[in-house]
């Protein structure tokens, strides 16, 4: 997994050990633990935002073309917008296929 | 009441959710975890424009190891059994410093999560305070029905049958050997403003049932289904499938307590066998025909005494 | 002028949250504490305090709304006793961490078993290790302006730690005394308006309260080690501005007619007053004896005791409180411990007395010195000492 270093002295820790930056958590790529991964066929996509609405990783965010885009760095692999999607536009394939 | 506060409800339908996150992306739950999706939906629909209390569990972990945070609007963590509490002094903190005018006036939605163990089991006087005192605050269950967090202990809210570490099948045990403890009826028999069970599964229902929630003035409870791949032992992709089958074998009804009424919002006229709920799930597999009959048995006679509340409410 | 008026103890500490516009109270009734939380309540039912006063199902409850309040820039403050303290104990520890600068009062009260709801210390010596300031009043006047004070040490950017402020449950939280109420116009020339430092607000979202990975616990505790040991300072330069306020000029450490001693008796609370009768009569009888009152208690004042007991042979240090299977009560213990090595022939004994509401008076501090006078010429003693403890 990857890993971000924590090694910080006592005299720069924030009060109470706090974390002052929101959404830090996007630099561990949690996309390493997969081992399949999405692949939409945009002919078959009807751009519903199920893959997205579903998703509890946050992998896929809208765009203007109506499309959504997945974001292979945060993508665990788990294949639920594969099964919600109702046109099965998505498959899952083995990474390194 | 509850018709001035939901004034300016919205619905939301899939064409206008929200695109706003309260949760990053580098989160750390496990794959397919349906927990952290059904408190991403009910984030979406509260706003930004929150504070979030959490109690100790998965949600609190996987989001928050130093030195990142998966968080995105301001959130705190104490302990496990006090995420009522602490929301309530959140509460009662702004309340009073916008009186004395120290912080601008807006109302800001005030959050508690937990998980069922946090809620039902440690949690349920800290809870069972904060409604009665009527804080106006969100109390979010996320409820995937034993203690995933510590390596899935059985709490009071695993559903009978289920195998957990601590509810092992074996020649003199069936699993879990106690009835789900129903906590959203406790929480309504607070005579709070607004309880409702919702399933990420129906997302549209359960961000219109978080946005109320949030917009009530008063104690707000919710409680949602959150399937758990590892602790449930069911593949990676299913959390969505299994919520949905939940609803439709009736083991998980949908329905809103409004000011003391029941309201079912979404009706099952004509159900699945709840076998087909149990089978796609490991922690079931070891249950015999007749448990699984005594299990249906029972999922009925609930549903049938909640369609009888929602009855009577209706012919008020 | 401020007024001196005669007043319950426990109303004394209430009105001092209210002179300092505390925000939010959150409380659970237990005895001996209950009148500062009723009379708490009654300020605020009246609209002499603006605060939120949340009636909480539990003291854990209590603990917790403070730290939630705190947290949301609230000046917060809490009183309980016993057992009541005991069920804070797990969010004892995490007040620290998070900083929030909340102020309670603790009406010591002996911990169960059996139940007991008279006076001793061994609730608060149960709490030494929770990061907490702890401070010790000995009268009325001093419990309302050590509330005062603690107030303004909790939340000085420097510290912003939480404070207990320690009054003897009955002894001292139930007698009428003529104590000098400020006003809170009156504090407010000491006590500026708490400007919190990390504060939950959706404008600027921190995450509070993180999972302390391996690579930094050490490190956020002793954040929390350091700040506590380093308050001391601004505990001492609170006192002092407080004296040139208001007259009243208090130290970590008070002594009584140590000049020339050859033997301390060591105090902490409402009992010193009686210790001082003792050592009144002792002096009369032609012993060499003074008194030494810890008031600061976290962070321990080292360097004060070393300089009150400095040529001094014998002391004789009292608990209220058995810390069980140890090496006696925990006063002793630290004492003994914060002078080994100094130079000298120093010898420390230990007596326990007035646990669960026990009387303790003159003639047994008197007791306690000459044991103590008797052991040193022995060069030994026990462990420690339990006094009038029956046998059959």
């Amino acid at each position: 997994m990857a890993k971000v270093d924590a090694l910080v002295g006592w005299r720069n820790l924030e009060i109470g050990c706090a974390i002052t930056e929101p959404g830090s958590s996007r630099k561990l790529k949690t996309g390493d633990w997969r081992s399949q991964r999405p692949v939409t066929d945009r002919d078959k996509c009807i751009k519903c935002g199920m893959c997205w609405i579903y998703c509890p990783d946050i992998v896929y965010s809208p765009t203007k073309s109506g499309y959504f885009k997945w974001d292979g760095n945060y993508c665990k692999g788990c294949g639920i917008c594969a099964r919600e999607c109702p046109k099965d536009a998505i498959t899952m394939v083995m990474e390194g296929e | 009441m509850m018709d001035a506060a939901l004034k300016d409800f919205k619905r939301f339908t899939p064409k206008t959710l929200p695109k706003m996150e309260a949760i990053a992306q580098g989160h750390r739950a496990c794959q397919g975890c349906g927990e952290v999706l059904a408190l991403r939906m009910a984030l979406k629909a509260i706003g930004k424009n929150m504070i979030v209390a959490s109690a100790t569990g998965c949600m609190e972990i996987i989001t928050s190891p130093y030195p990142q945070t998966a968080w995105q609007v301001p959130w705190i963590h104490v302990a496990f059994e006090n995420a009522a509490a602490v929301a309530s002094g959140i509460e009662a903190a702004r309340k009073v410093l916008m009186r004395k005018r120290r912080i601008p006036r807006q109302r800001t939605t005030i959050v508690a999560m937990a998980g069922d163990g946090g809620t039902a089991d440690i949690g349920l006087q800290a809870l069972s305070g904060a409604l009665e005192r009527g804080h106006d605050f969100v109390y979010i269950c996320l409820d995937n029905e034993a203690y995933m967090n510590t390596g899935i202990q059985r709490s009071s809210c695993t559903p009978y049958g289920a195998m957990t570490t601590t509810s092992p099948p074996g020649k003199m045990s069936i699993g879990q050997h106690t009835w789900k403890k129903n906590v959203p009826a406790i929480a309504a028999a607070h005579g709070i403003p607004y309880v409702a069970t919702a399933s990420p599964a129906y997302y549209t229902d359960l961000m219109n049932k978080a946005k109320k929630a949030a917009m009530i003035k008063g104690p707000a409870y919710l409680h949602l289904y959150s399937p758990c791949p590892t602790g449930w032992r069911h593949a990676g992709d299913l959390a969505i499938e299994i919520s949905r089958l939940a609803v439709k074998t009736k083991v998980f009804p949908l329905y809103e307590v409004v000011d003391g009424r029941y309201i079912l919002t979404r009706k099952i006229k004509k159900p699945k066998p709840v076998k087909e709920y149990l089978k796609l799930q490991g922690r079931f597999r070891h249950l015999d025909e007749e448990t699984i009959e005594e299990i249906q048995q029972r999922v009925d006679r609930e549903y049938e005494a909640l369609v009888r509340k929602a009855a009577l409410a209706e012919a008020e | 002028m401020p007024k001196r008026v005669g007043m319950e103890v426990s109303l004394a500490a209430s009105e001092a949250a209210c002179a300092a516009d505390a925000d939010l109270i959150a409380a659970y009734p237990i005895t001996p504490q209950t009148h500062i939380v009723e009379h708490l309540s009654e300020l605020v039912a009246d609209g002499k305090l603006d605060a939120e006063f949340v009636p909480v199902e539990s003291e854990h409850s209590a603990i917790s709304v403070c730290v939630g309040s705190s947290a949301a820039g609230a000046r917060t403050f809490t009183a309980t006793s016993s057992q009541g303290l005991a069920l804070m104990h797990e969010i004892l520890f995490i007040a620290p961490a998070l900083r929030t600068p909340i102020v309670m009062v603790v009406a010591n009260r002996a911990l169960s078993g059996p139940i007991s709801i008279w006076n001793d210390h061994s609730d608060i010596m149960a709490e030494r290790d929770v990061g907490w300031i702890q401070t010790f009043a000995e009268n009325g006047q001093e419990v309302f302006d050590l509330v005062i004070h603690a107030f303004k040490v909790a939340e000085d950017p420097e510290v912003l730690l939480p404070i207990m402020v320690n009054l003897d449950g009955f002894t001292l939280s139930h007698v009428v005394e003529p104590i000098e109420i400020l006003s809170a116009s009156e504090v407010s020339q000491y006590l500026k308006p708490y400007k919190p430092q990390m504060v939950l607000d959706p404008k600027k979202p921190v995450t509070m309260g993180p999972v302390g990975m391996p690579e930094v616990y050490t490190e956020a505790r002793w954040q929390i080690e350091s700040l506590l040991r380093g308050s001391k300072k601004v505990v001492v330069r609170a006192w002092k501005e407080f004296s040139k306020h208001y007259g009243r000029t208090y130290k970590p450490i008070e002594t009584y007619r140590t000049r020339g001693a050859d033997v301390i008796l060591i105090t902490m609370g409402s009992v010193t007053e009686t210790a001082m009768t003792a050592v009144d009569g002792m002096r009369e009888k032609g012993i060499k004896v003074g008194l030494v009152r810890f008031r600061l208690w976290r962070p321990f004042p080292i360097e004060e005791l070393k300089r009150a007991v400095t040529g001094v042979k014998v002391l004789a240090v009292m608990d209220r409180a058995i810390s069980y299977g140890g090496q006696g009560g925990p006063v002793f213990t630290e004492v003994r411990s914060a002078l080994y090595g100094q130079s000298g022939q120093l010898q420390v004994f230990g007596f326990v007395a007035g646990l669960g509401g026990r009387d303790i008076t003159a003639a047994m501090f008197e007791q306690m010195v000459k044991k103590a006078i008797r052991y040193a010429k022995k060069g030994k003693g026990p462990l420690y000492e339990l006094m009038g403890v029956r046998e059959r």
